[in-house]
């Protein structure tokens, strides 16, 4: 016989004492375990959640700011293309060619040899960055019974000395046209249709929209088409020369160069059309900006949302817990204090007859801190683990859920699993070791006198 | 001597009113001694008893047992030496409600010296020797009341005491009973133990080797043929 034996045929005797011991114990230890537990679900959920939205919103505002670059990088390549018109551009015109007719008639009737642009583009110049051959003429489209300018352009001329540049002008490919928009317009054309011009087929492979100048009456076929056409083969009408360092007054240096190069040419400053794609590419990229920044702060105001409504329940948990975790704990202390002194009572006859035949009082201490020892050791564990179900679940109730590695990771819950059970084990332990005391100071006197 | 009270007195003071419950009571008794004190309901026989187990220190006189006073010694220390030096029987039996009667008769040797291997046959022998041995696994509410006081008698035994204390110990038996406990009583009192009994009842008196007549807390001059009683 072991006092651990005398305490078991105790405690097997007394059930619903050691279960009522057992279950307040375990709510005190469930209370706080759950609501750690709920708290900390709630932190991992939040933080899940929100890095979930700012993935979204992070990937919205790159797409938006994937096309603002994609407008920026258009806007750009037409600025570049504008530089045809811009001030230093400029027109080598045969030195005979009137610029009224050019002006009046949309039409060149000079002619130079197309040599000269190879000339020119094997020559020492550094002044000018591109070569544009063309030729110019003011045509009655007898197919189509109108009159429109033909232009047959052959794309850009690599200056030899310096690398090939990004061609500026497009060049149109044999058998295709570019229609301006007044003539598609009238002719209800769509890309891809077939014209006939002089004769000839040519494929719709360009549409232009309104520019409001001479090129809405334009329409833009192979340079050697044009030629043949025209019968003006192995000639042309102007040279486009395009300055890049544009800086100071450089026109006079530009006229004096190309004149030396080519005798009998004039050179005159060119203006542009382009203006106004540059103007809707730029409306473009800004409407981009535009959305970037309702992405950016749409964003802004979901994450504030969500931040807000988690923070929101966090607060209501937290309440809740501070409110309810006390009170059963309180409930707890008083239930278990409860227990013991009416333990105590009960067993004060016994403990008479134990102390008359000669246990110690530190024996009989001993038979009650075991119990309620075991009370606090087993009503912990079953409170770490309701507690940990209940939370969890609590926690987890609106979303795919905290896992356990990550609760346990969270630091304080790990400790509050270990502290828990101990202040449960001090708590059962206090509130039995006072009326134990008491009893075991009894005089047994007293108690074996008693009926 | 195994047991000597030397005019021992005890009062209880209530809230209002002081009961002199014993009043300069002396008795002696050796190895082999089986003493019946013997009065009417309240006259102060528990009290002596309490007094003379080393559970109730008198307010004045001396209590030696086997030449020792339990009452000069710290607490752990008198309830080990009354663990061995005493066994214990009262009327209403007190044993552990919880434990069976092989574990009450055992529950003794938490508090004595012996080895386990030891206690364990010395409480088989009892179990046997009370009778027991049908019943050894039962709890107490499950016996009859002199099975109980079987049961008390044997856990009282247990560490083998030289001084018996019973108090009132066939209260609650019928004729039978009370006939077989007070033989144990003797036959311990003869196997050379030493036995103190107080009751009202006068069917012990036979049993007893010496009566001791208590009145008010007093002991009355009253002798048994053939022995001698000191009296204060
Ligand atoms: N703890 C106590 N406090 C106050 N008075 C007590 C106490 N115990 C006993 N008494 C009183 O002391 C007197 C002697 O009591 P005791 O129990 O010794 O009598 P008793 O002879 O054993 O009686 P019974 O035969 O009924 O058991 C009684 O008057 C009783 O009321
Ligand atoms: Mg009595």
């Amino acid at each position: 016989m072991s006092v651990w034996r005398l305490v078991i045929r105790e405690i097997r005797h007394r059930r619903l004492n050691f279960l009522m011991g057992l279950l307040s114990v375990a709510a005190a230890v469930a209370s706080v375990v759950g609501a750690q537990t709920l708290l900390t679900a709630d932190r991992i959920i939040t933080s899940q959640l929100l890095s979930t939205k700012e993935a979204e919103v992070e990937k919205s505002v790159a797409e938006k700011q994937a096309a603002v670059q994609q407008a920026g990088k258009e806007l750009q390549d037409v600025i570049r293309k504008q530089m045809l018109g811009l001030g230093f551009n400029v027109l080598i015109l045969p030195e005979s060619q009137s610029l009224s007719e050019i002006h009046l008639d949309g039409s060149m009737s000079a002619t130079m040899p197309e040599e000269y642009v190879d000339r020119l583009a094997s020559s020492k110049i550094v002044t000018v960055n591109h070569l544009l051959p063309s030729v110019t003429k003011r045509i009655h489209w007898e197919e189509h019974n109108r009159d429109v300018v033909i232009v047959g352009t052959r794309g850009e001329v690599p200056i030899q000395h310096r690398g090939m540049k990004k061609p500026l002008l497009d060049e149109v490919a044999a058998g295709k046209i570019v229609v301006g928009h007044e003539i598609h317009q009238q002719m209800n054309l769509m890309e891809g249709d077939t014209v006939q011009l002089r004769g000839r087929d040519f494929t719709v492979s360009k549409l232009h929209a309104e520019r409001g100048s001479v090129d809405d009456v334009t329409v833009w076929i192979n340079l050697a088409e044009a030629q043949e056409l025209l019968g003006m083969q192995n000639l042309i009408n102007a040279i486009l020369a395009l300055e890049c360092d544009c800086s100071g007054d450089r026109i006079s240096q530009i006229r004096a160069e190309i004149s030396a190069i080519l005798p009998g040419t004039q050179v005159v400053e060119r203006y542009s059309q382009a203006l106004t794609r540059a103007e809707s590419r730029a409306k473009a990229k800004s409407s981009a900006q535009q959305a970037l920044k309702a992405a950016e702060q749409s964003g802004a105001e979901q994450l504030a949302l969500e931040r807000k409504t988690r923070r929101d329940l966090e607060h209501r948990h937290a309440g809740f817990a501070g409110l309810l975790v006390p009170l059963i704990i309180l409930g707890s202390i008083m239930t278990i204090g409860l227990l013991a002194l009416v333990n105590s009572r009960q067993r004060s006859q016994e403990i008479g007859v134990l102390r008359a035949i000669g246990l110690s009082a530190r024996q009989l201490m001993l038979i009650f801190l075991l119990k309620s020892a075991t009370i606090g050791i087993l009503g912990g564990l079953a409170g770490v683990s309701i507690g940990l179900m209940v939370g969890q679940s609590l926690g987890s109730a609106e979303s795919d859920g905290s896992t356990w590695n990550e609760l346990f990771a969270s630091g304080d819950l790990p400790v509050l699993i270990l502290i828990t059970p101990l202040f449960a084990l001090v708590l059962s332990g206090l509130a039995s070791w006072i009326p134990a005391f008491l009893a075991a100071r009894q005089d047994p006197a007293v108690v074996l006198q008693k009926e | 001597m195994v047991l000597q009270l030397e005019q021992v007195s005890k009062t209880y003071v209530g809230h209002s009113t002081a009961v002199h419950a014993v009043s300069d009571v002396s008795i002696e008794l050796g190895a082999g001694d089986f003493v019946a004190v013997q009065g009417p309901s309240g006259c102060g026989k528990s009290t002596v008893l309490l007094m003379a187990g080393g559970l109730l220190q008198p307010d004045s006189g001396n209590v030696l047992i086997g030449g020792t006073n339990p009452y000069g010694l710290p607490p752990d220390a008198r309830a080990s030496f009354r663990s061995i030096s005493i066994g214990f029987v009262f009327q209403q039996f007190h044993l552990v409600p919880y434990l069976n009667v092989l574990e009450n008769v055992l529950s003794p040797g938490l508090a004595g010296t012996n080895s386990p291997e030891h206690v364990r046959q010395r409480a088989e022998h009892l179990i046997e020797h009370f009778r027991l041995a049908h019943r050894q696994d039962h709890l107490p509410g499950e016996l009859s009341s002199g099975e109980r006081q079987r049961t008390a008698l044997a856990r009282a035994l247990l560490n083998s005491p030289q001084l018996l204390l019973a108090d009132e110990p066939t209260g609650n038996l019928d004729r039978e009973n009370t006939d077989a406990v007070l033989g144990y009583l003797k036959e311990f009192a003869e196997s050379g133990g030493t036995v103190l009994l107080v009751t009202h009842d006068d069917r012990a008196v036979p049993f007893a080797k010496r009566t001791v007549h208590l009145r008010d807390g007093r002991t009355t001059n009253h002798m048994n043929p053939g022995f001698s009683a000191a009296s204060g």
